[in-house]
């Protein structure tokens, strides 16, 4: 067994372990922070795959910021987890056919017949100077300009409509107004006046 | 002697591997911690002389004793867990904290030949790591189970996060300018004398760069994770003793590295300011370039502490004003400026 193929199942374990772990905790914190693990773990398995820009961008994005919001919103919850676990006789019919259509699914696409050696062949190696950011630029802004900016518009289109549904106005809420107050000037503030002391004593 | 090279030789050569990159850590890491050290003697130094008092003068000679003093002190001290905490995460956070501080030093080049991982990404490797810093506080004010520590932690989040976009954009602007994500490759893109350097062309992204970087590791004007006048200390106020002290080493070694980092970005790295001048270029080359590295490092660090003296604290509302619709709003337009300027091979910097 190579070195990397150690690393792989290392990685592999872990990462399977943490997304066990996601769904079993009943601490909603804890969850998303195996989480956490799990997307850190499947970035080292990317990284092993040569592909190190999707690795750290997953690492940069998902664990850097998206989870680090999800965070923040579930540590402030207050889940009350018997009222949660009250109904799950009763809606395990419904997970189980949901769970078995999922495996169904995912069995019809990565099954023996579609995965595989005989159907993807082994990639080859990379020369030490091969450069995965820049492969990845020169097939996304050349090949796929047209994906990639419809993806762009989109995330856009996403941003503004979160924007807006989220955005309201409370009358009568008093704002600052940052321009205003760094316009002031010295001399609209402040006056110095000349105030007549009294007559210094002379001494004789 | 000989016995000793013959043990080393004697060894595979995938150990010796190991052990040589071990050693270069050490090499790189044991001066950094004493560097961490002697910082906090300088910042207690520098800012009593602007606060016109005389700081520590009493453990040693001039007090350069101090941080040593500290140190024990901090080691002996009982950590104490408190009782609702989550004991383990609670341990978990300082480390958490740590480890980006120092891993980030890995791909970071003290001169052309002087990189523990010459890596290609190694700017997106530096942005992922630093990213991660933030789950030491979040993780740390949950796991105390206190209201003081959790505020902290929660302001601490969404400010990281914020000033992570305007720190992206940033370099996203050195990564057009330079071509490259490699960071010995971006410090080569700007030789030539201190006019040649990315501060000039990029300059609004520079300060945005420092600024946010003030932010990520909450620093005054920052520190409204700390904010000591009204939630005590933050996201660390239950830890005691060494876990205190980890989350504090941490702090200053992120801080060095945001200085390093912007010297090696936008002040030309191991560069001498008068690389290619008529009479004081050559008057200058005997300089190791690892000198002028520290040397710009210590001028930014040094601003860290001048801006601590300086300014008062930033409210949390004008935090995030600040960071959303000042500073990602310069990035974007300034972006579109250096691509157009590399474009267009503008003279002088991308010619």
């Amino acid at each position: 067994m190579t070195f990397e193929k150690f690393l792989f199942y290392v990685f592999a374990i872990i990462l399977v372990f943490a997304a066990v772990m996601v769904v079993s905790r009943r601490n909603a914190v804890h969850s998303a922070l195996f989480l956490v693990l799990a997307f850190f773990t499947s970035a080292m398995i990317w990284m092993l795959m040569e592909a190190e820009f999707l690795a750290i961008t997953l690492v940069l994005v998902y664990v850097g910021a998206v989870m680090v919001l999800f965070l923040f919103v579930v540590m402030m919850l207050d889940i009350d987890t018997d009222a949660m676990r009250a109904g799950f006789i009763r809606y395990l019919p419904v997970g189980l056919l949901v769970a078995v259509l999922m495996v169904a699914e995912i069995a019809l696409v990565v099954g023996p017949a579609h995965f595989g050696f005989d159907h993807w062949k082994l990639p080859a190696a990379h020369p030490a100077d091969y450069s995965n950011t820049r492969e990845l630029g020169g097939v996304l802004y050349t090949v796929y300009m047209y994906p990639f900016e419809i993806a762009a518009v989109i995330l856009l289109v996403a941003i503004i409509a979160a924007i807006r549904l989220t955005l309201r106005r409370r009358p009568g809420t008093r704002y600052q107004n940052p321009t205003q107050q760094i316009a002031v000037r010295r001399n609209d503030r402040v006056r110095i006046v000349e105030v007549p002391g009294e007559k210094k004593m002379e001494i004789k | 002697m000989g016995f000793f090279v013959d043990l080393w030789n004697a060894l595979p050569q995938d150990l010796q591997t190991v052990i040589w990159i071990l050693v270069r850590i050490v090499i790189i890491v044991a001066p950094l911690m004493l560097l961490v050290a002697y910082y906090t003697y300088a910042e207690r130094k520098i800012i009593g002389y602007m606060q016109v008092r005389i700081g520590p003068n009493r453990v040693g000679p001039r007090g350069w004793l101090q941080p040593i003093a500290d140190a024990v002190k901090l080691m002996f001290k009982e950590i104490v867990i408190p009782t609702g905490a989550n004991k383990f995460l609670f341990l978990m956070a300082p480390m958490l904290s740590i480890a980006p501080a120092l891993a980030a030093w890995a791909v970071f080049p003290f001169g052309p030949e002087m990189v523990l991982a010459n890596v290609n990404a190694g700017l997106l490797y530096i942005l992922a790591l630093t990213s991660m810093g933030v789950y030491g506080v979040i993780i740390a004010g949950w796991a105390s189970n206190s209201k003081y520590a959790f505020l902290g932690a929660m302001r601490s989040a969404a400010q990281i996060v914020s000033y992570e976009i305007a720190m992206g954009f940033a370099l996203v602007g050195v990564l057009v300018a330079a071509g490259s994500l490699n960071l010995v490759e971006i410090v080569e893109a700007q030789e030539g004398g201190i006019f040649h350097w990315f501060w000039l062309p990029l300059l609004p992204l520079f300060v945005i760069y420092f600024i946010s970087g003030v932010a990520e590791t909450n620093r005054a004007p920052f520190d409204v994770a700390e904010g000591e006048s009204e939630i005590v200390a933050g996201f660390h106020v239950d830890y005691s003793g060494m876990t205190f002290a980890v989350f504090f080493l941490a702090e200053y070694a992120n801080m060095i590295l945001i200085s390093a980092l912007t010297a090696l970005m936008f002040m030309g790295g191991w560069l001498s300011p008068f690389h290619g001048w008529p009479l004081l270029g050559p008057l200058f080359d005997w300089v190791p370039g690892f000198i002028w590295l520290v040397l710009k490092t210590f001028v930014f660090m040094f601003l860290f502490l001048w801006f601590r003296a300086t300014f008062p604290r930033f409210r949390y509302d004008q935090i995030m004003r600040l960071g959303w619709k000042v500073f990602i709003p310069i990035t974007i337009v300034w972006i579109l400026v250096v691509g157009l300027a590399v474009v267009y091979r503008l003279p002088w910097w991308f010619d």
